[in-house]
């Protein structure tokens, strides 16, 4: 992976929303929260195998920011891609930045 | 013998004790040195076999204690369908039906007790039933088909079940009983008498102190002739006239019986032969045979203690029962027949309500020694375990069974009162299990002591000074009753404006579609509209469910199940051309599987042009209203069950609620639409409908009960607007109606007098809520088609539109695609082109 790829505009993410992107050939999912930051991880849930976290809520658990599997509902830091209910658990998170409204994903994040 | 050498435990006899035994010892280890093989001769597994007369409205599935027809344990081995024909105590051997020979070390004899039928003359005719098992209800309600007057020989507790059974096949139903009343084990006269009229209101003929000579009829039975009466006409007759202990095998084996039959065992329910155990009714502790299930469990609990080494001992139980009859309460217990030397009764009797009550009390009145309850026995739960633990009567003792309202005493149980009889829990044990967060078996056999359960429960709540804490999750200190009033009050529109005004945080996975859907039910915007999406669970935010894989099930509305050939034939075209798995569901619907995200409006588009509108099987809202045939073309249809159901469905598609709501209609008793399984239920009567409510299929399944009968279509839709509004507005979140109904203070009762008797007056805003709901109803998909910006989240990537999640991938079986195992991440590689934002 080299660089940022640009990948939509942010007006194309709903506020606590998410979209998947294939970035490089990997599924990235992007999520906007109420505050403005947008964060990207791994699309992929590693519990249920599946190809979904784009599609989960997104809210609050005391501060952290997080986004529940549409599947069974675990809980992922959208900071660190942590599992809230797993310390086994986490999910890669992607460098991810706005320019000029365009959002940008960067290479994943070293754990 | 090597400590690894694993020992044989063999369990003659699959009914409830026989299970409740396997339960136990799985539950207690002792399958972790023992492997038990049991022998059950009936076709089947255990069942509830209290609950029989249920088999009519729920079907042997529900019944079963064991649906999958095998234990977890692998150590267990079920044989059904096989007798245990007999067994060498000097050997260690039993032969089975099959001619197996299987060596044990321990031998439990569960074989309970089989109807005893009088040998009175044409009691072999064909027409003549017993009433014990599955196999004799479906035959029972076979030979109902044809006949039309039914009588059962025995007025105790079987005989009124069976009763029951045969009025609710629709037959004119006599019950005969030599005794001088109904019950007679168990009721007194006056208690008796009370019961009669219930059950003569009910429509049903009870003839008391009536023998019946002789079976009539030559090759089919055509009546009953009683001594010193006229005969009675009837095409079905049904012997419940006591039970006799199965102890055959026992005898058979040289083993020491009782005298009133029963296989004789000790107080640890040893039997005469060493290695032979015996529980349940076909046992004779001390030489008496008990014919409850409760004693038999506290049986099988002894006998897994002795094999363990423990210490458990069976001194003899308590008899007491309480039921409802046919909707009448009927209860017994302690020393109901005042034989104790002195005691003393005090009764209770108001024959216009229909209600008897009796306390029998020491002659000094300090210590209440029994008891009858006919009509009301509300006051049980108090008074069978003061019973139990001799706890010292008030002053006033006669306060405890008059009506309410007249200062019913508080009476604090110590903690030794045995709250449950059928599984032996006592308030102690209670208070313990909610001290650690855990459960009891308590309120689970025969539900009777639920009340009180609840009550010590929340008494052991408050004197910790503890509130319970309803707070739907953390963001808000509210339930979700609490949340719909409040959204309702303050007129909210947003997620917004609720979490800003009443929260904090940014809610969860929790509030966020709780909110949805109380929204939904007051606005009834579309769940996609702006701000309302990101609220919404993936199958609400998709309109479709998600299933294992990422991709979705479609499911197109098919009200009341009925379809023309033509749209039929759209199903099965949009199927194959966009490779989806097909099944009909229990629903009477048809999925379709294996959709990708990108796919969903194409699909759409076509059904939807076809005249189909979404089924909502995705949403927390009314799912199906299944139906019967009814009277268009059943012969035994009473009314068009098929046009009420396809009504009822189009009435409230689209209503969001606390969680998914199923409708039945059946068009008669048969019940062939399963209606009283479903959260609204309606059974054609001659006269009308019948509406039932609370019933529901998933993990604990509920019986609907009957809210109100031969209703004319007008009441029973109002009724249904009034019911599903009120349970809307106040459930808890994820609450189906069964719980819903018994969390209300009063139950059932409470609903009837919010939807029937208008008791708080809110009729007329329920339904007017409802006509809302129904005036401002569309179709969901169709406005998702019609609004670009709702499709444009339906891709698979953002920047790739139309490029197929590389995750999803299918293989074949049974000749349709099935999900591929997942190999984890997939990479799609560096050569799929990345197309610049839009």
């Amino acid at each position: 992976m080299t660089g940022w790829v640009p990948v939509c505009r942010l007006d194309q993410i709903e506020v606590e929303g998410g979209v998947a992107a294939l970035v490089e050939g990997a599924a990235v999912a992007i999520f906007r929260t109420h505050d403005g930051n947008v964060y990207a991880m791994s699309n992929y849930d590693p519990c249920s195998q599946a190809s979904v976290l784009a599609r989960g809520i997104v809210g609050t658990r005391g501060e952290v920011p997080f986004v529940a599997s549409p599947m069974h509902k675990q809980a992922f830091d959208l900071r660190t891609g942590q599992c809230l209910d797993d310390a086994e658990v986490r999910v890669t998170t992607y460098d991810v930045r706005v320019d000029d409204g365009l959002v940008l994903v960067g290479p994943p994040q070293e754990s | 013998m090597s400590p690894h050498h694993r020992r044989t435990l063999v369990v003659a006899g699959h009914g409830m004790v026989g299970h409740r035994f396997v339960q136990a010892a799985i539950e207690r280890g002792l399958t972790e040195t023992h492997d038990l093989v049991v022998v059950g001769d009936e076709p089947r597994a255990a069942y509830d076999r209290v609950a029989l007369t249920s088999f009519f409205q729920v079907g042997a599935d529900e019944l079963s204690f064991l649906p999958t027809g095998a234990y977890d344990d692998p150590r267990v081995r079920l044989l059904t369908g096989t007798e245990v024909e007999g067994f060498d105590p000097e050997t260690r051997t039993v032969l089975l039906s099959g001619g197996d020979v299987i060596g044990y070390d321990e031998l439990v004899l569960a074989t309970g007790a089989a109807p005893f039928v009088p040998p009175i003359p044409g009691h072999d005719l064909p027409g003549c039933f017993v009433y014990r098992t599955i196999e004799d209800l479906e035959a029972i309600r076979e030979a109902a088909a044809t006949a039309t007057v039914g009588a059962v020989i025995g007025g105790g507790l079987l005989g009124l079940e069976a009763a029951n059974a045969l009025a609710q096949l629709g037959l004119e139903t006599h019950v005969v009983e030599m005794a001088p009343r109904l019950m007679a084990v168990q009721v007194d006269d006056a208690g008796g008498a009370t019961l009669t009229r219930h059950i003569e209101q009910l429509g049903l003929t009870v003839h008391t102190g009536a023998a019946t000579e002789r079976v009539l009829g030559d090759d089919r039975v055509t009546g009953l002739a009683l001594r010193g009466t006229d005969p009675i006409d009837a095409g079905i007759v049904v012997f419940s006239a006591g039970i006799r202990p199965r102890d055959r095998l026992a005898c058979d084996a040289g083993l020491d019986l009782a005298e009133r039959g029963g296989v004789l065992v000790d107080e640890r329910c040893h039997t005469s032969a060493e290695h032979v155990w015996a529980i349940g009714e076909c046992a004779a502790p001390s030489g008496r045979m008990y014919g409850l299930v409760a004693p038999g469990y506290a049986m099988a609990e002894v006998v897994v203690d002795a094999l363990l080494g423990g210490p458990g001992s069976f001194t003899g139980a308590d008899m007491s029962t309480k039921l409802k009859l046919m909707g009448v309460d009927v209860a017994s217990f302690g020393d109901a027949h005042a034989a104790t030397e002195g005691a003393l009764e005090l009764v209770f009797s108001d024959a216009v309500a229909g209600i008897y009550k009796k306390l029998v009390v020491s002659a000094d009145g300090r210590q209440l020694l029994g008891g009858v309850l006919v009509g009301d026995a509300s006051a049980y739960g108090v008074l069978r375990p003061m019973v139990a633990s001799g706890i010292e009567l008030p002053d006033n003792p006669e306060d405890l069974i008059l009506p309410a309202g007249r200062g019913v005493p508080e009476i604090e149980l110590p903690d030794e009162a045995q709250v449950c009889s059928c599984n032996d829990v006592s308030k102690a044990d209670i208070v313990a299990a909610a001290a650690e967060g855990g459960t009891t078996r308590a309120g689970t056999t025969c539900g009777s002591c639920k009340v009180q359960t609840k009550k010590i429960i929340e008494d052991y709540y408050a004197s910790q000074g503890k509130v319970v804490d309803r707070s739907i999750c953390e963001h808000f200190p509210l339930t979700r009753q609490e949340l719909f009033d409040v959204v309702a009050v303050h007129g909210h529109r947003s997620f917004d404006q609720i979490v800003e005004a009443h929260g904090t945080g940014r809610g969860c996975d929790i509030c966020k579609p709780a909110i949805a859907s109380i929204l939904a039910s007051q606005l009834n915007g579309h769940v996609l509209d702006g701000g309302n999406r990101t609220l919404q669970d993936t199958n609400d935010a998709y309109l479709a469910n998600i299933q294992r894989n990422g991709t979705y099930s479609v499911v197109p509305r098919i009200p009341g199940g009925e379809i023309t050939p033509d749209k039929l034939i759209v199903i099965g075209e949009v199927a194959r051309d966009f490779d989806l798995y097909t099944k009909i569901t229990g629903g009477q619907r048809i999925d379709l599987f294996g959709a990708r995200m990108e796919q969903l409006p194409a699909i759409w588009r076509r059904l939807v042009d076809a005249g189909f509108e979404s089924g909502h099987a995705y949403g927390k809202s009314l799912r199906t209203v299944k139906s019967c045939v009814g009277s268009t073309w059943c012969r035994y249809g009473v009314q068009d069950s098929t046009q009420l159901a396809i009504d009822l469905e189009q009435r409230y598609r689209g209503l969001r609620s606390p969680h998914k709501l199923k409708g039945g209609v059946s068009g008669c008793a048969r019940e062939c639409a399963e209606a009283r399984g479903k959260d609204f239920g309606v059974i054609a009567t001659e006269n009308g409908w019948n509406l039932y409510v609370g019933g529901n299929g998933g993990a604990t399944p509920a019986h609907a009960q009957l809210l109100a009968g031969d209703l004319d279509r007008g009441t029973l839709l109002r009724y249904l607007d009034r019911y599903l509004m009120y349970y809307i507005r106040t459930a808890d979140r994820l609450q189906r109606t069964a719980p819903w109904i018994d969390s209300l203070d009063g139950g059932l009762d409470r609903v009837r007098e919010v939807v029937v008797d208008d008791a708080l007056g809110l009729g007329s805003e329920l339904e007017a809520a409802m006509e809302r709901h129904v005036d401002t109803y569309f179709d969901e998909w169709q406005a998702t088609l019609d609004d670009p910006e709702k499709l444009a989240r339906f891709v698979s990537f953002v920047n790739a539109p139309d490029t197929p999640d590389p995750h999803i991938t299918f293989r074949a079986e049974r000749d349709q695609i099935a999900p591929a195992d997942s190999a984890g991440p997939v990479s799609l590689g560096a050569t799929i082109p990345v197309g610049a934002p839009q």
